[in-house]
């Protein structure tokens, strides 16, 4: 196993352990424990999912599997803010693809991609449920509604400021 | 065992409580469809091929997980059966790369097989298609994607039968896809090469490398002196290719062939195990008498030792530092052949014909370099040699039987039967008997290192002392007795592990049989029957007794595990990662 993130990082590790023994022999352990892993370390490297197959004797394809079929789950880190357009289909309708090219082009990153800077995280989401203020975006929990493209670049200055 | 009786298609049968309605079916005669179902493997109802119409029952039901019960009354086909079967194997191919007239599995496809059976005549589903890399980045195996119909049959083999779960299926709808974590390659993780995958597969989605091209042009190059050798288990299946029956014996057809493809020498691997005997079994009563590490175990299969350098590091001072028999028939070849037939190591080209896949990475170690060449130049599958016989237009069955070439192709029965589970103990068993006791052996059969129990364990008197042996095939079979051996909760002196359940005659390089006949045929079985029938018939059968053996001692290597012999014939093992 390469060293980093759980040699680095000791105390992270160590709670991880201590989720992985919570959680062990009961049934169906995986889910539980791959949530409080996310949590720990914000997503699911290869380290992390490596260190769970050990401790549950499993093959590190099965972790694999479930990390990558449940869209909560991510394999990259994410950046400080989260930034979400809806493409549900009331904000669709609404233009919301308009909006999120427009985010594309201010961060630079596709969907799913983190800034170099760690600052941002771009998400295309389904619906938010706030159909009423379509076209949606949110940052982190903050919800921007009736949006024009016009509109991105300065709620997006707001945060790079920060 | 209590029996239900059940009605299919009109037709009364009475089955074992339990079974499945496949399986009831096939008992009345009548063989439902099925794609992603493989006996004993892979039982999980994903395909919806096998679906039937079973009276009460509110929809269509996937009849190879569906059990029978009383009185069941079942049609396999109705128009609603035939319809919905037919619609989701359009639905299969709207998204399969259909380049059936290249792929190597055409006219051998279950896919292929099932459209025809089900009359599909055309697709009315065109759409999009998903586009995947293709990995032939290991020596050994090629993984499609594009040709992969997510049935898991070679999930279940891996993780299941083997104990590995190299492979996995990732993402989901649309963008699911078969293949190790993260997008690797195959040869960046943990995956062993046995090629288990590949007789699971019903397409062309996991495939062996192709070498057949590197050996044809070795037999058209002038400067090029090749030598070919095979290996037992090959002799047993080669002719199912050619529509013999599983369990023919071809292995004068075999040579006969080889010798008509070009091949200088034909010489047999069974010498190689012979000479693998001779050093193991030595190797193994130096161990006893010098408080050697013990278990020793044995190194002739190149999946298992691969298995036990990722995941039993603890475990590679009990492997035989022997090389495997086609590696030791290399060495030899290139060094005791060339000197005598006076032709430069460099311009000899060994090609070695195998069961297994994993010979092909095997043949790549940088430490398999006796000669400063490589031992083994090309591994070749039964499957590959197949392929070449019929580029070459042969009439395989109509053959005649022809000798391998002295003196590396004399060989004896114990040499054979180190194609099937157990046979690498009993030649050895035969041959330590009667150095140890100094008496021939009545009887050279060995009756309890045989059959196909996943693990078998056997105490044998050699002289004054008791050997415990254990015997395991199959990986996932081997990590249970490993984990045994390393709790102490069992103890023993020698250990024979085979990659492939089976041994050698299931390997990953030989002719594969499609799921429908494996519920009826137990192939390791059929195969390995024809392995003891051809050491029944062999002269010799005790690897000490070839004479041609004791002639390379003489002549060259002067003794077991001499400085020589250590030279030429033994190896090291490398620490891999366990992912």
């Amino acid at each position: 196993m390469t060293a980093s993130i759980l040699q680095e990082e000791k105390e992270k590790a160590s709670e991880l352990q201590q989720v992985i023994d919570e959680y062990k022999g009961e049934k169906g352990p995986l889910m539980p424990i791959l949530h409080r892993a996310q949590e720990i370390f914000g997503y699911l490297p290869l380290e992390v999912q490596e260190y769970i197959a050990e401790g549950l004797h499993i093959p590190v394809s099965d972790i694999y599997g479930v990390a990558t079929f449940y869209s909560q789950f991510t394999l990259k880190p994410k950046g400080t803010y989260s930034v979400g357009v809806c493409l549900g289909t009331a904000c669709y309708v609404k233009g919301s693809q308009r909006i999120l090219d427009q985010v594309i082009q201010e961060l630079g990153i596709q969907p799913g991609d983190t800034t170099g800077d760690n600052q941002f995280t771009l998400t295309a989401t389904r619906c938010l449920g706030a159909c009423g203020l379509a076209p949606v975006m949110t940052i982190n929990e903050k919800v921007y509604g009736r949006l024009t493209p016009s509109d991105v670049k300065g709620i997006l200055d707001e945060y790079r400021s920060k | 065992m209590e029996m239900v009786k059940v009605t299919i298609d009109g037709i009364k049968v009475e089955v074992p409580k339990g079974s499945t309605v496949l399986e009831a079916a096939r008992a009345a005669g009548i063989h439902i469809p099925t794609l992603c179902y493989l006996k004993g493997v892979n039982e999980i109802g994903a395909c919806r091929m096998c679906l039937v119409e079973v009276k009460g029952a509110r929809s269509l039901q996937a009849s190879c997980v569906y059990s029978v019960a009383d009185g069941m009354e079942v049609r396999t086909n109705s128009p609603a059966v035939r319809d919905a079967r037919r619609t989701n194997l359009e639905l299969i191919l709207s998204d399969h790369d259909r380049s059936c007239l290249t792929c190597v599995r055409g006219g051998n496809c279950e896919l292929q097989a099932l459209s025809r059976q089900l009359g599909v005549d055309g697709i009315r589903f065109e759409g999009e298609r998903v586009h995947f890399a293709v990995d032939d980045a290991s020596p050994a195996i090629v993984r499609d994607p594009n040709k992969c119909i997510l049935c898991r049959r070679c999930i279940s083999t891996c993780r299941n039968v083997q104990g590995i779960g190299a492979i996995g299926i990732s993402e989901r709808g649309y963008h699911s896809v078969v293949g190790p974590i993260f997008g690797k390659s195959l040869s960046e993780v943990n995956c062993i090469y046995c090629g288990q995958c590949i007789e699971a597969c019903p397409t062309g989605a996991l495939r062996e490398r192709n070498d057949t091209g590197r050996v044809w042009d070795a037999i058209q190059n002038p400067d090029l002196h090749v030598v070919v050798q095979t290996a037992p288990a090959v002799r047993v299946a080669l002719g199912e290719e050619f529509g013999m029956p599983m369990g023919t014996r071809v292995s004068g057809k075999m040579v006969a062939a080889l010798r008509r493809l070009g091949f200088d020498r034909v010489f047999d691997t069974d010498f190689g195990a012979d000479l693998t005997i001779m050093e193991e079994g030595t190797e193994l009563l130096n161990r006893l008498k010098h408080a050697g590490k013990l278990p020793m175990i044995t190194s002739c299969s190149p999946g298992w030792v691969k298995y036990c350098e990722h995941n039993y590091p603890e475990f590679l001072d009990n492997l035989s530092t022997c090389k495997s028999p086609h590696e030791m028939l290399g060495a030899v070849i290139k060094s005791y052949y060339a000197e005598k037939e006076g032709i430069d190591p460099s311009r000899i080209f060994v090609v070695s014909v195998m069961p297994c896949t994993s010979k092909k990475f095997e043949a790549v170690r940088p430490e398999l370099k006796a000669t400063g060449h490589p031992d083994v130049d090309v591994v070749l599958t039964t499957r590959e040699l197949a392929g070449m016989i019929k580029q070459a237009g042969m009439e395989f069955t109509g053959l005649p039987d022809e000798p391998f070439d002295p003196i590396l192709g004399d060989s004896t029965g114990a040499g054979v039967i180190f194609g099937t589970t157990g046979g690498v103990m009993e030649a050895a068993l035969r041959t330590l008997s009667e150095i140890v006791t100094g008496r021939p052996l009545k009887e050279p059969e060995f009756q309890e290192v045989r059959g196909l129990d996943g693990v078998k364990e056997m105490e044998v008197s050699l002289g004054d002392r008791t050997i415990r042996a254990a015997i395991a095939h199959g990986t996932a079979n081997a990590r249970n007795l490993l984990e045994k051996i390393k709790s102490g909760e069992k103890e023993y002196d020698f250990v024979e592990i085979m990659g492939c359940p089976g041994g050698c005659v299931n390997g990953g390089g030989q002719p594969i049989v499609h799921a429908q006949d494996r519920m009826d045929e137990n192939v390791a079985e059929i195969r390995a029957s024809a392995i003891y029938e051809e050491d029944r018939n062999l002269p010799i059968r005790k690897s000490h007794e070839n004479p041609s053996i004791r002639r390379i001692y003489r002549e060259y290597l002067s003794e077991p595990n001499s400085p020589k012999a250590h030279e030429l014939l033994h190896t090291h093992y490398t620490i891999r990662s366990r992912y």
